[in-house]
């Protein structure tokens, strides 16, 4: 089986690929889609076992060799987060048959889901930089369909933004690639990392490494270039906005996370660039999360707030930190796609986004209720749930490289996110109903709590599991601190 | 498009336009083959072939290229993306590398030796897709008007 | 000639945040694709501009071009075809629901739930 790495890939792709034959099927659309996902989740659980006994399995593809052709690398880190988002694209598929009507579905809504997991797992997995766009490039597409889907005037004017934003940082991404390509004259991943330091002008490396921030940044939504996301996720129906803030962002994160640690860590001026988008993100995600009076946009800032502490733990670059970072990574994906699914079933129930319009709903739902109140004590890092750990080994690292003002920062932005997921919790749930509710969701709601339970009950667990977890987060966090492993494993002399 | 009202005069485009389809045709199909060892391809041939189609829907109008052509482009889509990724898949069973492309010389008739790659397959679906995307993007545009 | 190729790359890059910056779509739209030439271009250029056989094929080939700057190429020229017929597809939609193509037009941020 040496093509393990590439199965997670194919089976969503297959299964997207079955589904185009017959868009008007809606139950063979649905059963198809699920199995696949739950084939692939197999795969990867397989995969995270597999990696963990053996190492790094890379797979060439077309059996070129490593540094000519494109290699595929199942590390760790890469098996984690594959595993993760398959397992997470599968609840959201799973709530979305209960959300969407029969007409929506019948748009290619899930074989654009499948394709957006095919760029993600793709994204997660590749070795090669110019692979990594044409995977950033796929999962772009199949978003750009699923946040059109409906069609409707406010949906269009913001698909516009969207699509606008990733335009231009597709080029720019493309121009990044040849720069370092004319730089350097490489693209694997591995060889890169091996004829960095060789290059004499070390400023160059410095400028490109900018350049691939910007990029990533503005898929991760890092501060200055974040004023496309809260516009452009608000308009997205729940499952698909819950796909987006799961996802999306995290890949950003992520090709920030392995070209910084492979890459670009050759100089203070990186580092402190990093630090300094961190703070300015998590400081903004603070201020839009407690600003808004609507669940979806709260919610929203709060993708900035994690992406402003996992950047910070990127930055710092040690052992404990990346620990942290990638510890915080997972959760988030988990946690912020269960709450997305949350609160657009309050959405979906009460018929507005305003919190002023809610009010009561734990009265007729208390399931509904205790999995919202556990979710958001989740995302706050309330000790020992999921989000806790990553926090607390961040925070760490930071103290331990003698800085305190990121620390003290993300213990503060904790407060924030606490305050602005309990005022959901507050005014949604708590207190009388304002009216009668009669939202489209209603009837469904014991259809729709399922997966989202069981997402939030994976988190949780996640959360108590945390010393289980702690041998693999160990093992995927080595070769980002000693790339020579990385190297190695793909590059076999 | 009211053409049909305006009594717009197309006889010389309708008329070349039949010609130049098969020249384009034959053209496209050359570059497809052409893939094989020169410049040229499925992504190639597609786009010629597409143009081919898109010169029948200018000279004529999108219900009697319907006629003579019923595909279904979507459907044409799927399936150069299934024959793709099919002769992708096919060598996990030999425990090759995905994409390893295999090959092998065979006595053809007509052709004489020739060497048969399975990358042909591969650029078959390509070229399906090609023509599926561009005709669909078309056909969206044009039927809304 | 890289040199020419390189001011020839900047030109489009200006021309491309030029039209970018307009209020209509379309000249937006064409501002994206001046910009995905841009980088095409650079990507060609990077690889070193030179001419010569297919490296490929045939033995003792001393004079070759480059085939990987070509090989990234085509696949961002492909993906910028594909993500510029999307946009034009979504523009036109877009028109026809909001009446205009004025981006100014264009502003708000409220859900649609």
């Amino acid at each position: 089986m040496i093509n393990l790495p590439i199965f997670p890939i194919v089976i969503p792709a297959l299964a997207a690929i079955i589904l185009l034959f017959a868009p008007k099927q809606i139950r063979l659309q649905r059963g198809v889609a699920l199995g696949a996902l739950l084939v692939t989740f197999a795969m990867t659980v397989l995969l995270i076992f597999t990696v963990s006994q053996d190492g790094i399995l890379t797979v060439n593809l077309g059996n070129w060799p490593a540094p000519f052709g494109i290699t595929l690398v199942s590390d760790m880190l890469s098996a984690l987060l594959v595993a993760t988002a398959t397992l997470i694209v599968f609840f959201i598929v799973w709530f979305a048959t209960h959300y969407f009507s029969d007409a929506y579905e019948s748009n290619y809504v899930y074989v654009a889901m499948l394709f957006l997991l095919v760029g993600v797992n793709g994204a997660f997995t590749t070795g090669d930089i110019f692979n990594l766009f044409v995977f950033f490039e796929v999962f772009l597409i199949s978003s750009y369909v699923l946040i059109v889907l409906g069609g409707k005037g406010v949906q269009l004017r913001e698909s516009i933004k969207y699509l606008l934003v990733n335009v231009i940082a597709s080029a720019l991404f493309v121009m990044a690639v040849a720069l370092l390509y004319g730089t350097v004259g490489t693209l694997s991943l591995a060889d890169l990392a091996q004829k960095i330091p060789l290059v004499e002008n070390q400023s160059v490396i410095v400028v490109i490494g900018v350049l691939f921030v910007i990029v990533f940044g503005l898929k991760g939504a890092l501060v200055p270039l974040h004023y496309w996301l809260p516009g452009s996720y608000v308009v997205a129906p729940t499952p698909i906005l819950a796909m987006f803030g799961a996802l999306l962002t995290k890949v950003g994160v992520y090709s920030i996370l392995r070209t910084y640690t492979l890459l670009f860590d050759g100089g203070a001026f990186m580092q402190n660039f990093l630090i300094s988008l961190a703070v300015l993100t998590i400081v903004i995600g603070m201020i839009g999360a407690i600003a808004y009076n609507d669940v979806k946009l709260i919610i929203i800032y709060n993708i900035m707030i994690a992406v402003g502490v996992i950047l910070y733990g990127i930055a710092l670059d040690t052992q404990t930190s990346l620990e942290g970072a990638l510890y915080y990574l997972i959760h988030d994906m988990l946690i912020k796609a269960a709450l997305f699914m949350l609160v657009g079933m309050m959405i979906g129930i009460t018929k507005s986004g305003q919190l002023r319009d809610m009010g009561g709903l734990i009265t007729r739902f208390p399931l509904f209720g205790w999995t919202f109140f556990i979710a958001a004590l989740s995302l706050a890092g309330i000790p020992p749930l999921s989000g806790f750990f990553g926090k607390l080994l961040i925070v760490q690292g930071g103290v331990a490289e003698g800085s305190l003002f990121g620390p003290l920062l993300i213990l503060l932005s904790s407060l924030f996110v606490l305050f602005s997921v309990i005022k959901i919790f507050l005014y949604g749930f708590w207190g009388e109903e304002k009216r009668a509710y009669d939202g489209p969701l209603v009837p469904h709601m014991k259809k729709l709590i399922v997966p989202t339970f069981l997402l939030v009950a994976v988190a949780v667990a996640y959360g108590f599991g945390a010393e289980a977890m702690h041998p693999f987060i160990t093992q995927a966090i080595e070769p980002l601190v000693q790339p020579e492993i990385y190297i190695d494993a793909v590059i076999k002399e | 498009m009211n053409r049909k009202n305006d009594q717009v005069n197309d006889v010389i485009l309708q008329t070349a336009a039949v010609i130049i389809f098969f020249i384009i045709i034959v053209f496209s199909i050359n570059l497809f083959f052409a893939g094989h060892y020169s410049p040229g391809g499925g992504f190639i041939g597609g786009l010629m072939t597409a143009a081919a189609l898109v010169l029948l829907l200018l000279a004529f109008d999108s219900k009697t290229l319907a006629n003579v052509l019923p595909f279904d482009y979507r459907k044409m889509t799927a399936l150069g993306l299934a024959i793709a990724m099919l002769t992708s898949l096919h060598s996990i069973f030999w425990d090759r590398p995905f994409l390893t492309h295999a090959y092998d010389k065979f006595d053809l008739p007509l052709l004489g030796e020739q060497t048969l790659h399975t990358a042909i397959a591969f650029d078959l679906g390509v070229y399906l897709v090609v023509i599926g995307v561009t005709m669909t993007i078309i056909q969206t545009i044009g039927e809304s008007e | 000639m890289e040199i020419f190729v390189s001011i020839i790359i900047g030109v489009l890059t200006m021309s491309a945040v030029y039209m970018i910056l307009s209020k209509s779509l379309l000249r937006i739209i064409i501002g994206t694709g001046l910009l995905s030439h841009a980088a095409h271009l650079l990507v060609l250029t990077m690889g070193g501009l030179k001419t010569g056989a297919a490296p490929v094929l045939v033995d003792g080939v001393t004079e070759y071009t480059d085939p990987l700057p070509q090989a990234l190429v085509l696949t961002a020229i492909v993906i910028s075809f594909g993500v510029t017929a999307f946009f034009l597809v979504l523009a036109y939609r877009a028109y026809q629901e909001l009446n205009t193509d004025n981006i100014e037009e264009m502003k708000g941020t409220e859900s649609n739930d």
